[in-house]
């Protein structure tokens, strides 16, 4: 029972990574990664939404009649983004500035609304907190990696310490919108590089809770298959 | 003139400058998922440049005589979700019963706006980062949407020449995809600049 209960908490952090393997939250990855201080704010934020929503939906996965679950679920995911926008604003304004509109928009983040349909709704509150968690700390890691390679490339630093030999030779398109893009490309073909292509793709997973799934082409093979 | 002016600066920025998808990474997720096929592609942006307006049309007067004149702002993300949701479920019906031609062609893409980020990105920049007027806010999300529509006929026109390509086995999918993303995002870097200049 530890053992599975340990199993739930790491596998979002590694074997279903839900930013690297699960391809879940690309909005806010590409967007929060260009330095380490946001990206970690962004994944502990994204974090306690996950936790509390995964949570409470877990409690609730009995009385939210099946045909309005998805407002539910959102309903409930925007009442704790609500919560963490005004606690970061009174505590943190300045991480609040920095984040600004993808804060609001973790309400729509599917790493979230996708946890609440794939987990929490068939699961037990514990198992539910511990996904939470795993799944929440795999985001973070991976926003982390992102904003390492940007922040050291592109701006020459490291959490805003500067690197002195780095500094004199920074690209600074690694800030900016196609170094996202890039870093995100490579980072995916690493994984899919290091494990030989075992690690599972994005459609051997429960696509069918992605907003986009009835068009999306993976999917749509899949089903040709 | 000068609002003529002002609005052209506002479209030419939204689509070209800070183009949604290519610049502000918002609704990656369609333009990643639905820009394979160039006829799937128009349908979701036009879809998505008419929830935007309509939300717009919405939103707008909800922050400004609603929440404000009762300070609720802090509602602000639960009562913009949930409009947009409603709304989006309320035009397909619509559609539906009205013109079922139209519902044929783009009521598929229209559940999957609901929890678009891009859809709710402009409502709220509307009201308060960009503090826009109303007319200036839905002259915006028009341009948004454009730049969205613009971004999906470009990529498709590009995914189609990868597909016909030779690309290394880890760099299939995915990978590849978000860095042919990477060099469009790039070319749309020549932009910058050329709205503080347009009336110059």
């Amino acid at each position: 029972m530890k053992n599975k209960n340990l199993s739930i908490l790491l596998k979002g952090l590694l074997t279903e990574n839900p930013v690297f393997v699960l391809i879940l939250g690309t909005c806010p990855t590409l967007a929060i990664s260009t330095n380490v201080i946001g990206a970690i704010g962004m994944g502990l934020a994204a974090t306690a939404v996950l936790i509390c929503s995964n949570f409470v939906i877990s409690l609730l996965r009995k009385f939210i009649p099946d045909s309005v679950r998805i407002p539910c679920y959102i309903v409930i995911i925007a009442g704790f983004v609500t919560v963490v926008q005004m606690l970061m604003q009174a505590f943190l304004p300045e991480l609040y500035d920095m984040l600004g509109v993808y804060l609001a928009l973790i309400t729509v983040n599917c790493i979230i609304l996708g946890r609440a349909e794939m987990f929490a709704g068939k699961n037990g509150p514990v198992k539910s907190v511990l996904d939470g968690i795993g799944m929440g700390l795999g985001f973070t890691l991976a926003l982390l990696c992102m904003a390492t390679v940007r922040e050291i490339i592109g701006a020459g630093s490291f959490a805003g310490i500067e690197i002195p030999f780095m500094k004199d030779y920074t690209i600074s398109i690694f800030q900016k919108a196609p170094g996202g893009f890039m870093v995100y490309g490579f980072m995916i073909a690493l994984v899919y590089a290091v494990t030989h292509g075992k690690a599972p793709r994005k459609k051997e997973f429960s696509c069918e809770n992605c907003p986009s799934a009835s068009l999306c082409s993976n999917c749509q093979k899949k089903e040709e298959a | 003139m000068e609002l003529f002016k002002s609005l052209i600066v506002i479209i030419m920025s939204s689509v070209l400058v800070n183009n949604y998808v290519l610049s502000r990474f918002l609704g990656i997720c369609p333009f990643l998922g639905v820009s394979k096929k160039l006829n799937q592609a128009v349908g979701m942006g036009i879809s998505v440049i008419f929830v935007m307006v309509v939300a717009t049309l919405v939103t707008w007067p909800i922050q400004h005589y609603v929440l404000e004149r009762f300070n609720l702002g802090y509602m602000q993300t639960i009562v913009f979700i949930l409009v947009i949701a409603t709304l989006v479920q309320f035009i397909e019906m619509l559609l539906k019963k009205m013109i079922p031609a139209l519902h044929k062609s783009l009521g598929v893409y229209l559940p999957l706006i609901t929890t678009n980020c891009a859809v709710l990105g402009v409502t709220i920049e509307n009201v308060s980062e960009l503090d826009y007027g109303f007319l200036e806010s839905v002259v915006n999300s028009f341009g948004c949407g454009l730049g969205f529509l613009l971004a999906m006929v470009l990529f498709s026109g590009i995914r189609s020449k990868i597909d016909e390509s030779q690309i290394p086995a880890s760099f299939k999918g995915l990978p590849v995809t978000l860095i042919a993303a990477s060099f469009v995002s790039l070319a749309f870097f020549g932009f910058a600049g050329i709205v503080e200049n347009l009336f110059a």
